[in-house]
């Protein structure tokens, strides 16, 4: 139908067209929509619900409490401890599983034939199953019987006990916690670093760009910005989630040094039942997410992107 | 400023032979075209000049010193890409000063934060600034100077991609296809651009280009590459009046020029279609050469052919190309499917013409060109006919 006869078409025939129009378009949206309610909105709406109730586990009722939950756990030493524990494991993974991976595929990259090798190598770990590995950790990081202080020994250093010293137990799991993400942030990078245009770097070495710092400062780390962008957001988002690793190796200890937030919420919702404020907690710790991410988002989102 | 001397350059690339040994001279301020098929070697011979690919063996000389130890930066070149390789981060400003910032900054003032010790880094930056601004004007591409390469045109990015390349005056511009990017009218209006840059700036031009056109209207010197080597080093005039080879026949000039097998009758006589001309080579009788004739040297032979007493062969009309000014007419030949000529006709000749008739095409001797079955040229025994020397009003 050409403009001409829509014009000309009497009222009511168009707004049965327009009305025809609108109803395809919400049926096509709706499945999606509904699936996006069931999995996500639903569910959201139903921990709001119980994060403002005392409900526990196996009960058949509950009574109000408002914001009484909340209040309770930002007043909770153990849930502001969790809460400075994450974000101190948050602050070594970052910088670590990034810049670490940035290093790695800079250096994988320039090899020819062992390129894949390498690939396969450091991804590795990404594909274990981390409780599987934390058991092998635990093993290799054992005092007495573990063959990390076996070799410390023999170099003449003192035992370490990594992992029942509150010094060390934290940092120890950001260490794991980094070998977990370098994989895959490396493979992240790796395809940033093909997309860089050969000619670039060509044309840099003919303007006097000749040496490694120039180049990358020049050429590699501003191309980077984009990939730079997402891997943080992710590494930081995964840093967040540090649960599996606690839970097999430490159990938030020794004396509270490694209880970290979704750890708590754990404790608190499945085994001591308190669902309505293990709700609560958790809403607490999608705010964190929700703010960090936004925040880089958008603070970075407008350097990066050229 | 600097002549070039490439002296048996050589390279392969594994088992590929890419150069074999390519000698060329190319003197200080010249405008010298590469020219050839892809795959001709053109790319490699220009990026190992600039320092970027490294030659298995011979040398280059740059101003009469050899280059083959210094790197890229180091041999006073500057080189625009076909992709223009212009740095998508930084702005059209930042993308012609970079190379002042690396040659007059040293590292610690160029890294950051580190830079902010540096006294003399503000005068330097001034410099800098003052540099860049004065090429921008000459390319005006001053209302740009802020713009990211991705707001940029096809032709502003290149006119870009030239700014950084003159901004630290290099005795040594290297092109390697740089037009092949941009839309056709722009093409033909950058190639005037080009040439006028290459007169105002004195310095030596090595353009790299697959367009037959672009290094005929442009340069000095034209280098027809095939196959790793220079086919013919010449003038365009030269290459495109007397081609070496049927290879620099078929690749210089547009519409492609007219091949027409012809042999060799006694006493060295060509004959085209058994018909005799009065043009004779020093070949052996039986020998079967190859005849060329351009486009425009074809003309039509009015009322009875023979009588003229040009030599001519008939042909028919399959199809009639309008260019506006002329028209190209494409021909079949008579009794050979395959092989069609192709004449230039003014406007008023082309029209009273119809399709699928048959006509007789005649040409001079003079004008053809014949070649042996290896390709080489072959230079007529028999004088050719005298040219009028034209003379300007006002030189």
């Amino acid at each position: 139908m050409n403009a001409i006869a829509l014009a000309s078409a009497p009222p009511a025939a168009m707004r049965r067209r327009l009305w025809i129009e609108r109803f395809t378009g919400l049926g096509f949206v709706l499945p999606a929509f509904i699936l996006l309610a069931l999995t996500i909105l639903l569910p959201l709406v139903v921990l709001l619900l119980l994060s403002v109730t005392n409900y526990e586990f196996g009960g058949v009722s509950a009574d109000w409490l408002g914001f009484k939950n909340y209040a309770k756990a930002l007043a909770d030493p153990v849930i502001r401890r969790a809460v400075v524990n994450t974000l101190v494991y948050v602050a070594i993974v970052v910088p670590g599983g990034v810049f670490g991976a940035l290093l790695i595929a800079i250096l994988v990259q320039r090899r020819r034939k062992t390129r894949s090798l390498y690939e396969v190598i450091y991804f590795l770990p990404v594909t274990s199953t981390l409780i599987a590995m934390a058991t092998v950790w635990q093993f290799l990081l054992h005092p007495s019987l573990g063959p990390v202080n076996a070799v410390l020994k023999w170099f003449g250093f003192g035992q370490i006990a990594f992992l029942s010293e509150p010094s060390t137990a934290l940092a120890t799991l950001a260490v794991i916690g980094i070998w977990q993400l370098l994989g895959f942030n490396m493979i992240l990078f790796l395809a940033g670093l093909t997309a860089i245009p050969r000619d670039l770097y060509e044309a840099a070495e003919i303007d006097g760009c000749a040496g490694g710092i120039d180049r990358f400062l020049t050429i590699t780390w501003p191309l980077l910005g984009p990939t730079t962008m997402f891997v943080i957001v992710t590494t930081m988002i995964t840093a967040f989630k540090i649960f599996d690793t606690v839970a097999v190796m430490t159990r938030g200890g020794p004396i509270g040094s490694t209880e970290v937030l979704l750890y708590n919420i754990y404790l608190e919702g499945f085994q001591y039942f308190h669902t309505g404020y293990a709700a609560a907690l958790t809403f607490i710790f999608l705010a964190f997410i929700l703010v960090f991410s936004a925040v880089q988002t958008f603070a970075l989102d407008k350097k990066v992107h050229y | 400023m600097a002549a070039v001397d490439l002296a048996s350059i050589a390279k392969s690339f594994g088992a590929t032979k890419v150069l074999g040994g390519v000698d060329l001279d190319i003197a200080d301020g010249e405008f010298l075209t590469l020219v050839g098929p892809s795959g001709c070697g053109k790319s490699t011979l220009i990026r190992i000049i600039a320092g970027l690919e490294s030659q298995d063996s011979g040398s280059v000389a740059i101003g009469g010193k050899r280059v083959d130890h210094l790197r890229a930066h180091e041999r006073r070149v500057a080189m625009v890409f076909q992709s223009y390789a212009l740095y998508p981060h930084m702005s059209v400003r930042n993308n012609i000063a970079l190379p002042l910032t690396m040659s007059r900054l040293s590292l610690w003032q160029r890294l950051p934060l580190l830079r902010l010790l540096s006294g003399q880094r503000r005068q330097v930056m001034r410099g800098i600034e003052a540099d860049v601004g004065a090429v921008a004007a000459q390319l005006q591409l001053e209302h740009l100077l802020d713009r990211k390469p991705a707001q940029l045109s096809g032709g502003q990015r290149q006119r870009v991609a030239l700014g950084r390349a003159m901004v630290r005056s290099p005795d040594v511009f290297l092109m390697d296809e740089p037009l092949s990017n941009l839309d056709a009218k722009l093409r033909v209006h950058m190639r005037t651009e080009l040439a006028e840059l290459h007169k105002r700036l004195g310095a030596t031009f090595i353009y790299v280009t697959h367009d037959q056109v672009e290094a005929m209207t442009m340069s000095d010197r034209v280098a027809m590459m095939d196959a790793g080597s220079i086919l013919q080093l010449g003038t365009p005039s030269q290459l495109y009046e007397k081609p070496a080879s049927l290879k620099v026949a078929q690749f210089i000039g547009s519409p492609a020029i007219n091949l027409l097998p012809a042999s060799v009758a006694n006493g060295g006589r060509i004959e085209l279609f058994g018909r005799p001309l009065a043009l004779a080579v020093a070949e052996g009788q039986g020998a079967s050469v190859t005849l060329g004739i351009r486009a425009e040297a074809l003309s039509l032979v009015p009322g009875e052919p023979g009588h003229a007493g040009r030599p001519w062969f008939s042909a028919r009309l399959r199809r009639k190309e309008n260019l506006g000014s002329e028209y190209i007419l494409h021909f079949d030949l008579a009794g050979r499917d395959a092989q069609g000529v192709t004449m230039r006709a003014s406007p008023a000749v082309a029209a009273s013409l119809s399709e699928a008739a048959e006509f007789a095409l005649g040409f001079d001797e003079a004008a053809c060109h014949v070649f042996n079955a290896a390709g080489d040229r072959l230079e007529p025994k028999a004088p050719g006919a005298a040219t009028a020397s034209v003379v300007p009003l006002r030189a």
